[in-house]
């Protein structure tokens, strides 16, 4: 959709915004050009100095040690996102099956609703949502560790 | 006649306030900046309501309810996989893409592996998927102008087309994550409130003369029941049944009263008018339950049944995060963390809606056994509040239905249209503003071509192809593309031809065999469990074999993707045009003060 973003402009609208539309939407002072700002993104940071950039060089420059770091969080994460994958089919996967095999189960009730439809209709969606919730703590938790390790 | 003038407002009032709603919003967002970086400071819950608006289609609105309502337990699978592919999505795509900086599906493909022959062959995968997508919205909306007013079911779909088409090619729509967002909390309303009456109703009323669903037999009918048949259908009787038939049953015409036969099936033609008199049992569609026992239970249709069961979990599951409107809307996270966050909040936001359409699915196997008999039990939904509530209230509750129905297929169409367009425009046309006009014009122009053309089904099936097409060509090139650095464009187009290839021929087989007599294997309807690790194995394989052609930047690439936002590895054409969403909302905040 980059490129033609502009195309969903009505017609009539000019390329480039307009001065007074662009001071609307980029609340940057006149004086300094907003390009400045993309140089200093690891500002917010904090202290650190120059150690922390030397290892944000590495993994840049892509030295074997940036390379490992790297090969070691992606390896982190893919582990994470397929267990969790993988529990989750498991977790709804047996019931066809289970269902097929043994049809009694499809009989059983609780509370007088039956068994396919609990199982079926109201515990994937909890059980979804907590596998997202899990993963975001995870993922969340190995870049955090990573981004310490990189600025130590 | 007063039922539909209330539904006919509501349709009018959601067709009206899109257009203004899209023609105020093209006012207002319609500078680089605010396309691309306005939105950047938006929260994850409204931007995932956003996502959710522009998911939740006529195959969730009304193809769930109508797969409930005919074919019980193993309908619930439909709901279960439309939001477990977020969950995927969320595991194996969000973040990572969101950080790579790509629009669309071809913008990775060839930002990742360097090649313009792949971003052709996912451009024509990306048609091919959203045409698709498209048809169901366009035939549902058919279904329900046909339902609400009696006009022929061609005028729909045309209305939703020209609608969407007029407020894309305004500018409109796409440009205001609000708009979709309301959308969201629009559906989930129009669905909520009559599900909560008519569910009270149900309690304070259960015996209305029909049996209880605990009953095992079939169901009965209530009340006198007039179906006209718009089209050919197999009836599969199960107690024996007395009637009036007026037409063709067997190719032979009758008219007059009939009996069938327990145990058997019987041919009924089109325009054959069935009358059945209160405490008759329900003849249904061959091929779904037809006693209340089987439909409770879940998985009776053998082996080919559970293939099919699996297959759908498959297909969605891994289709989501290939479909084009979904991704792009991912791209206004401000980065991969938010974005991850954003799927975790629409899986929230679905769950909670799902659990609608399934309760109103089981109300209307109670109140609104006819529909078994022609099989369109996509209407459900909208016949059920006037069924049950035969009063000024049913129909207004039917009126916020319909008005619901038609804000779902209009926001899920504009969605692909744009995404299709987009993608042709720059991919196939110079990319200019015109061309994105013309590609708008074509895409519409092809879906609702096909939309009349191919037969009706339910839109929850038709919806279902779409994902295996989805899993088979885009889940491998994402999920390899993001996890695996040995990865070549080469591997990537066999993988994307071999995949796609299967289910689109699957799927050209499945359409000639309905017009020449119906003699398609099961498997063919739904192929993912097949056609998806074939995919896989294909790119990886066709990958090892051409490891020479290995891009050389792969590792700056992945560690792109991978790496933590705050070491600011993100890569975006606006970030370094306009700043950080960080940098803007303190901005913003400091401005407002």
């Amino acid at each position: 959709m980059s490129r033609h973003d502009g195309a969903a402009r009505p017609p009539g609208q000019p390329e480039q915004p307009l001065p007074a539309a662009r001071d609307a939407s980029m609340p940057v002072p006149s004086t300094k050009p907003p390009r400045r700002r993309r140089v200093v993104l690891a500002e917010s940071r904090g202290k650190g100095g120059t150690a922390r950039a030397r290892t944000i060089v590495e993994l840049e420059e892509q030295t074997s040690v940036g390379e490992k770091l790297v090969r070691d969080l992606i390896k982190q994460q893919l582990r994470t996102a397929l267990g969790l994958a993988g529990l989750v089919l498991l977790l709804l996967g047996w019931m066809p099956v289970a269902f097929y095999l043994v049809p009694a189960l499809s009989e059983a009730r609780l509370f007088g609703v039956p068994l396919p439809w609990l199982l079926m209709g109201l515990v994937p969606f909890p059980l979804l949502y907590a596998a997202g919730y899990w993963y975001r703590r995870k993922a969340e938790h190995h870049e955090r560790d990573f981004v310490n390790m990189v600025d130590r | 006649m007063i039922e539909n003038l209330w539904s006919l407002t509501g349709v009018l009032c959601v067709a009206g306030l899109t257009f203004l709603l899209g023609f105020v919003g093209s006012r207002r967002a319609n500078t680089t900046p605010d396309f691309l970086v306005a939105r950047r400071a938006i929260p994850t819950s409204r931007n995932a309501a956003a996502i959710s608006g522009e998911y939740l289609s006529a195959a969730s609105f009304l193809g769930v309810a109508g797969l409930v309502l005919k074919d019980g337990a193993d309908a619930l699978w439909f709901p279960i996989g439309f939001t477990a592919g977020y969950l995927a999505l969320m595991l194996f795509v969000a973040a990572p893409l969101r950080r790579s900086g790509a629009y669309t599906l071809p913008d990775f493909a060839e930002a990742r592996l360097g090649s313009t022959t792949l971003r052709h062959f996912c451009t024509f995968f990306v048609v091919c998927i959203g045409v698709l997508y498209l048809v169901p919205q366009l035939q549902s909306a058919g279904l329900t102008l046909t339902t609400i007013t009696g006009l022929p079911g061609w005028i729909g779909g045309v209305v939703v087309i020209v609608v969407v088409v007029v407020n894309v090619l305004g500018g409109g729509m796409r440009a205001i994550t609000l708009v979709q967002a309301f959308q969201y909390w629009g559906k989930l309303f129009a669905i909520a409130a009559p599900t909560f009456v008519l569910f009270a109703v149900f309690l304070s009323n259960p015996s209305n003369g029909s049996r209880p669903l605990t009953d095992e037999g079939a169901p009965r009918f209530t009340e006198t029941a007039r179906v006209v048949l718009q089209e050919p259908v197999v009836l599969d009787v199960h107690e024996p049944t007395r009637l009036e038939a007026t037409g063709t049953v067997e190719g032979s015409p009758v008219d007059g009263p009939v009996y069938w036969a327990p145990g058997r099936t019987y041919r009924v033609g089109t325009g054959t008018e069935l009358v059945f008199a209160p405490g008759t049992p329900v003849p249904v569609v061959d091929g779904s339950p037809s006693t209340n026992a089987e439909w409770l239970r879940a998985e009776n249709d053998g082996l080919s049944g559970m293939f099919e069961t699996y297959s759908l979990i498959f297909a969605t599951f891994l289709g989501t995060m290939g479909l084009p409107h979904v991704l792009v809307r991912f791209y206004t996270n401000p980065d991969g963390r938010a974005a991850r966050r954003t799927a975790m909040h629409v899986i929230y936001l679905l769950g909670l809606f799902y659990v609608f359409p399934l309760i109103l699915g089981v109300l209307s196997r109670e109140y609104l056994p006819r529909l078994l008999v022609h099989g369109r039990t996509d209407a459900a939904v909208l016949l059920l509040p006037g069924e049950m509530l035969p009063n000024v209230f049913g129909q207004i509750l039917g009126a916020i239905v319909a008005a619901g129905a038609f804000a779902a297929f209009l926001s899920t169409s504009s969605g692909l249209v744009v995404s299709v367009a987009g993608v042709v425009s720059t991919d196939l046309l110079p990319g200019k503003v015109r061309d994105f006009r013309w590609a708008t014009l074509f895409t519409g122009a092809v879906a609702i071509g096909l939309a009349l053309l191919l037969p009706r089904s339910d839109a929850s099936l038709t919806v279902a192809v779409s994902f295996a097409l989805a899993a088979s060509t885009f889940c491998p090139l994402l999920v390899l593309g993001i996890w695996w650095r040995k990865l070549t464009w080469v591997g990537a187009v066999w993988g994307l031809c071999v995949g796609g290839g299967l289910v689109l021929s699957a799927l050209v087989v499945n359409v000639v065999s309905s017009f020449t007599g119906d003699w398609a294997p099961d498997v063919l309807l739904q192929p993912a469990l097949i056609t998806v690790p074939i995919a896989f194995a294909t790119m990886i394989a066709v990958s090892r074999a051409t490891a020479r052609r290995l891009p050389e930047d792969v590792n700056t690439i992945l560690l792109r993707l991978h790496a933590p936002d705050p070491l600011g590895f993100i890569q975006d054409r606006d970030v370094q045009r306009f700043g950080t969403a960080e940098e803007r909302a303190s901005q913003g905040r400091r401005r407002s003060r």
